[in-house]
């Protein structure tokens, strides 16, 4: 993570609830700064230039790209990864409903996924499919393809409306 | 691939950015939401020795309601103009535009200063600012200025930005009741960047009947021109209109940038 380099500095930030503090470059990106320092593999690396996706996690609660957000301009403020969404009642019924679509085979684009998925299900609870796919046109897959995803999305928003 | 080793600060006031962009000599950036600079960072497309982040700047932050014209300032996200009022119309426009910019990730840190300041021919505020005539206000060690959006931009990825310059504030003129507006992208998947645009404004109680053609490989093109809008939107009229450009001698470019000025003037006139 360069730690060696001149411009290394302390980063502050609250991981997942819990306070991290550790040197950085200031190039390294907050995906490599959990990845690489925090050993928080779930943000995945695809692009490294915002086009695909994998790497989405939360700032402050909002999606941002893990690999467009350098970890020392994100002093103080708290990420959220999918490590962090274990116990999220969003997220638990997102992956229920990955599994029960099938959503997902190798699972690179996952994390990413689940990610701008619970954004959509929080900020547009009305979203029907055709935005859905607008919401989450940000987020490639390369294998599995759209159809299980999109559905995965709608059936937690339709139980949510049902509650 | 990873950025070079580059050093970092993110000053408090406008004076104290505008000073470490001066000592420069060109080595030094602005980053705001790092969306067009990250990608050329991480590609090694730009090495800089130092980044001067603008988001903890004040002046940049807020929006601002005035009679006129809506005051944006410059690190203000697209995301925060997405969930903007949509109740008066001017907002509603500025909203509409913001939400057809990238992906959700990308609009809660890009900001519309860093839009204008990258210049890609192909972004979104580049045309519509233009076209809304809206105006930029600019502050450097010299002092300040305001520039129209059209003047701002002198060709592709290239603006009369002096290198201690900052955008400070976008100032859009409000829409007239009886206005119409129109805007149409032209893109193979939502949310990419143009491969053709063009945005349309009538405004008569300001005087405006303008159209502007965006996604050329320079500046955009604004045609002020008070011919009805079935006219500029035919295909001779964007031929025409493209001649001075690279994409003149290219058929299915002018094809496909006089779809997106005849999709834009169908949604102002609709
Ligand atoms: C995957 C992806 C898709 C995209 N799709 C689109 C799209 O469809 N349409 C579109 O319009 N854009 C698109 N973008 C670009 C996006 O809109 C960027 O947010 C925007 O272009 C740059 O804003 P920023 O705040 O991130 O600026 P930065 O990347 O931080 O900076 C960009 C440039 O502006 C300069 N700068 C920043 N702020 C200022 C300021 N206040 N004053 C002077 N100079 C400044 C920097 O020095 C740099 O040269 C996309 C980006 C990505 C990653
Ligand atoms: S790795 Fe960040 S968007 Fe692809
Ligand atoms: S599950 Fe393999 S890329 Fe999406």
């Amino acid at each position: 993570m360069s730690t060696a380099s001149p411009n290394a500095r302390l980063v502050s930030l609250t991981v997942n609830g819990r306070p991290v503090a550790r040197l950085a470059a200031p190039r390294t990106h907050l995906a490599d700064f959990l990845r690489e320092g925090e050993l928080l593999t779930g943000a995945h690396l695809g692009c490294e230039q915002g086009v695909c996706g994998a790497c989405t996690l939360l700032l402050d609660g909002e999606p941002v790209r893990g690999c467009l957000a350098y970890a020392v301009a994100c002093e103080g403020r708290a990420v959220t990864t999918i490590e962090g969404l274990d116990q999220d009642e969003i997220a638990a019924r997102l992956r229920e409903a990955f599994t029960a679509e099938h959503a997902l085979q190798c699972g690179f684009c996952t994390p990413g996924m689940l990610i701008s998925a619970r954004d959509v299900v929080e900020r547009l609870p009305d979203a029907d499919d055709a935005r859905v796919r607008v919401e989450m046109s940000g987020n490639l897959c390369r294998c599995t393809g759209y159809v299980g995803i999109v559905k995965a999305i709608r059936r937690v928003l339709e139980d949510r409306k049902a509650r | 691939m990873k950025p070079v080793d580059f050093d970092y600060v993110k000053p408090a006031t406008l004076a104290a950015a505008v000073d470490l962009l001066a000592q420069g000599n060109g080595s030094v950036k602005a980053i705001a939401g790092a969306q067009s600079l990250g990608p050329m960072l991480n590609l090694r497309l730009v090495q800089p020795e130092l980044l001067v982040d603008v988001t903890a700047i004040p002046e940049l932050l807020g929006t601002r309601e005035e009679a006129e014209r809506i005051v944006i300032g410059a690190g203000v996200t697209h995301a925060r103009l997405e969930d903007g009022d949509t109740s008066e119309r001017t907002r509603a426009v500025l909203a509409q535009i913001a939400s057809g910019i990238a992906y959700r990730a990308v609009r809660n840190r890009g900001t519309i200063g860093g839009s204008l300041a990258h210049a890609d021919p192909a972004a979104d505020w580049l045309v519509c600012t233009t076209a809304l005539g809206a105006e930029l206000l600019l502050v450097g060690a010299a002092g300040q200025r305001i520039v129209s959006a059209a003047e701002f931009v002198v060709g592709g990825f290239e603006t009369m930005l002096a290198p201690d310059e900052l955008i400070v504030e976008v100032h859009v003129p409000r829409l007239s009741a009886g206005s119409r507006w129109g805007y149409y992208k032209v893109c193979r998947k939502r949310g990419e960047f143009a491969d053709a645009s063009a945005a349309v404004l009538v405004d008569d109680a300001r005087g405006f009947h303008r159209c502007v053609i965006g996604a050329t490989s320079g500046r955009p093109i604004v045609i002020d021109d008070s011919r009805p809008l079935s006219e500029l939107a035919g295909a001779a009229a964007v031929a025409e209109a493209l001649s001075p450009t690279a994409l003149a001698a290219d058929a299915f470019a002018i094809q496909v940038h006089a779809a997106a000025v005849r999709r834009a003037v169908t949604a102002a006139t609709a």
